[in-house]
């Protein structure tokens, strides 16, 4: 379709042609001319929020469980201001989204009119790429570009900031196969040579790791079964990072565990004593790493990575493999296997019966009680009663969502939506709004804390209005448990502001919304409650009363290698000092 | 927090300093960045360098390609060699940037820079100011009875030299372009 028309309509017509069916967004003076064209059609449904920031990250859950770009149309000033700590939180988690928002006509630009704001002066450092277009004949172009660069490469946030005459104002719309995409081609082949001399260190390798991460994830489900496919047939032993947690499943055999400041005892000692680190799609974040200088220090690492400013950021490696982790895996299986499919067994049997000895200390123990509900238990619990269903997890951030991580099991990948990198609290109700929208008929449940939810509550006005039967499993520890933790270990239990105060009654919270709320405090309610939460046909807040004082464990304080982790309560005395306490 | 032997300062990247305490020597890249000449492309190399704590010893732009609409970014910048590989690729992925040449490390390149000087003085000073600027081959672009607006290319060097040589002649004012480099060869 080409042809004269309206740059409002043409944004419809362009989001049509890219395939969209979802937007999530709240209307302004700035972006009018726009909504009033999504009124006069019906191909594309609007999901009207609650705060613009709960529409990012709505369409961050739409994105992570789809696999395709989320999209947001909010107006200028404020509605673009709001939308920053979605776009930073997308951009560190790298998860694609097309952000349109709407701005002051062009001659009003510059004067301080009324909702103006330098809407891509604000968001060029938490964008991948902004653009403010200036006229209408380039709108079309630039939405196709957008989606072009939200989704090739490392994918990430983008945004179009879209003067309001340039709306009312008639142009030549372009589609998207005669747009021209531009030089922006990021590389998705790996240097065959290089993978090449990976194949040989696998071959000798006696104490490999696959380290993987969230890039598995975005690169596709062809990638995870690329990744089954290697660590299965050379039998590595597999761990991942928070993001990319569901890329090799959890009840597969070389599951080891998530890794890093809340990993498992056994993921972090087996990346700390590995000869051989494979990292596939993961970025040596600081809270994987622990203490640079003492990372892993007895092996060989290699790196791969679609975005070249990876490699060698952090951790210096001895081999970066610049490209798409699906298809570096897949020359890696080919070259590997017309080798003659070399592992070292002897090596491999004695790193597994070390791993195991690893395991065997069955690090997540937790003290349980018949008296109150421990927050590990009810993970325990949720986990049991939800194996087997068609079923996404979101967080919150805080203790519950490292609990969460710990004690949840993801067999498929695009089933574990959490904030990674940026650790939004108020991320999880809207983004389990988002991937309920995406996926209507599944189980979509957020794991929450009571401060954490709070930050957005107002979304679930949001889940009422559309039906979206999202399930709000919050673990109320009266608490920034989280904080409270790192106040006990690094600040001499001064405890300073670290409660939640005034709490409302997340039951008549659930009343006042329109949906339905429970509350359980007894360990011998706790299946009931997650039972009546999980059947009930609509929205539900299920108010967990947990332990208020339970540490997560274990931990990695800041600062530290990874094998000195806190396993218990018992081994955390005086286990941090000054130096790890400026880390964050 | 000076007791917590947090390193101060941009070369160190991060917020608190992860990096290898026994860092390499610093050393100045200058970098030639080709970008599309759109709005805010400079505003977003010089976000990159701010945002992420590296530094800028000068930097020049101009559109060099009027048809293509490209522009030519010139860089002197300062870092361990790790800092420098990752300001590459930081530059890189910028959607807007075709390509960052390395012009230290890339072969041999030539280096100018221009500058205008106004030097304000009688008598011997004046005489002597004229005689170094000679030496120096910087023209006179201005002159009145009392001063003179010296104009010099060179390298930056040698425009420090002239700088330090001016300074006790009556230097009043410098105007300096920053630094455009060249490979050199075809
Ligand atoms: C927007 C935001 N503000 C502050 C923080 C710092 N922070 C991290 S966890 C946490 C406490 C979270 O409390 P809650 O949601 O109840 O989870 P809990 O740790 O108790 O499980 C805070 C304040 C953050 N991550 N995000
Ligand atoms: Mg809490």
């Amino acid at each position: 379709m080409s042809g004269q028309m309206t740059g409002a309509r043409m944004v419809v017509q362009a989001l049509r042609d890219q395939g969209v069916d979802t937007v999530f967004g709240y209307p302004g003076g700035a972006v009018l001319p726009i909504y009033d064209e999504i009124f006069q059609q019906n191909d594309i449904r609007h999901i009207l929020v609650r705060h613009e920031q709960g529409a990012v990250h709505m369409a961050e859950g739409y994105a992570r469980s789809t696999g395709k770009p989320g999209v947001v149309l909010v107006t200028s000033g404020p509605g673009a201001t709001n939308a920053v700590t979605g776009l930073t939180d997308a951009l560190l988690d790298s998860i694609p989204l097309v952000v349109l928002t709407g701005q002051v006509p062009t001659f009003m630009i510059g004067t301080d009119g009324f909702q103006e704001a330098d809407t891509v002066g604000i968001t060029r450092p938490c964008t991948k790429h902004n653009w403010l277009v200036k006229d209408t004949d380039k709108l079309a172009e630039t939405i196709h570009q957008a989606f072009h660069v939200a989704t090739q490469g490392r994918p990430g946030p983008v945004l179009i900031d879209i003067p309001k005459d340039v709306q009312f104002a008639t142009g030549t719309y372009v589609a998207p196969k005669a747009t021209r995409t531009g030089h922006y081609q990021p590389k998705v082949k790996g240097d065959i040579d290089l993978i090449t001399e990976l194949v040989e260190w696998m071959e000798t390798a006696q104490r490999p790791i696959l380290y993987t991460g969230g890039g598995l994830i975005n690169s596709g489900p062809g990638a995870s079964q690329l990744l089954r496919e290697l660590a299965d047939a050379t039998g590595f032993p597999v761990t991942s990072t928070l993001m990319g947690l569901g890329a090799y499943p959890a009840s597969g055999k070389n599951w080891i565990g998530m890794l890093g400041m809340h990993g498992l005892y056994e993921a972090n000692l087996a990346m700390h004593g590995c000869d051989l680190m494979i990292n596939l799609g993961a970025r040596f974040d600081d809270r994987i790493t622990g203490r640079i200088a003492d990372f892993s220090p007895r092996s060989k690492k290699a790196h791969v990575d679609i975005d070249p400013s990876s490699i060698n950021k952090v951790i210096h490696v001895d081999l970066g493999i610049v490209g798409d982790v699906g298809h570096v895996l897949e020359d890696l299986l080919k070259v590997w296997k017309s080798r003659g499919r070399k592992v070292n067994k002897e090596g491999l049997a004695k790193w597994w019966a070390q791993i195991d000895e690893w395991k065997a200390k069955k690090c997540l123990t937790y003290r349980n009680s018949d008296q109150v509900i421990k927050p590990q238990y009810a993970l325990e619990r949720l986990e049991a009663l939800t194996k087997g269903r068609d079923r996404y997890i979101t967080t919150e951030v805080g203790q519950h969502q490292m609990w969460a991580a710990q004690f949840l099991g993801f067999d498929a990948p695009n089933r574990w939506m959490t904030s990674g990198g940026l650790g939004t609290m108020g991320y999880g109700l809207p983004a389990s709004i988002g991937v309920q929208v995406a996926h209507p008929d599944a189980l979509v449940i957020n794991v929450a804390g009571e401060a954490s939810w709070l930050m957005n509550m107002q979304e679930m006005g949001t889940a009422v209005q559309f039906r979206a039967p999202v399930k709000q499993f919050i673990l109320n520890n009266e608490r920034l448990g989280m904080v409270r933790q790192w106040q006990q270990l690094l600040h001499g239990e001064r405890y300073s502001h670290s409660w939640s105060e005034s709490l409302p009654d997340f039951v008549k919270l659930a009343e006042a919304f329109g949906c339905k709320g429970a509350k359980v405090d007894s360990p011998k309610d706790l299946d009931d409650a997650i039972m009546a939460m999980i059947e009930y046909d609509g929205p539900f807040i299920l108010d967990v009363l947990v332990e208020k004082h339970e540490n997560c464990f274990p931990m990695i304080p800041s600062g530290k290698p990874h094998n000195e982790m806190l396993l218990g309560d018992a081994s955390t005395e005086g286990a941090i000092q000054a130096g790890g306490a400026v880390l964050v | 927090m000076s007791a917590l032997k947090i390193k101060k300062g941009s070369s160190s990247h991060s917020a608190y300093d992860l990096r290898d305490p026994n860092a390499e020597i610093i050393e100045a890249h200058t970098l030639a960045v080709m970008v599309d000449n759109e709005v805010g492309v400079l505003a977003r190399v010089i976000g990159l360098f701010s945002g992420r704590g590296y530094n800028i010893d000068s930097l020049t732009v101009a559109e060099v390609d009027h048809k293509g609409h490209r522009s030519r970014i010139t860089v002197v910048t300062r870092g361990t060699p790790a800092v420098i590989e990752q300001i590459k690729a930081q530059l890189g992925r910028l959607v807007p940037v075709h390509e960052v040449h390395d012009l230290t490390v890339e072969g041999p390149s030539v280096e100018r820079e221009l500058a205008l000087f106004k030097v304000v003085g009688a008598g011997e000073k004046r005489i002597e100011a004229l005689r170094l600027a000679e030496i120096f081959r910087a023209n006179v672009v201005d002159s009145t009875l009392e001063s003179f607006v010296f104009e010099i290319t060179g390298t930056p060097e040698k425009i420090d030299a002239f700088a330090e040589l001016m300074r006790p002649l009556g230097l009043s004012d410098v105007a300096r372009t920053g630094v455009a480099a060249l490979a050199r060869g075809a």
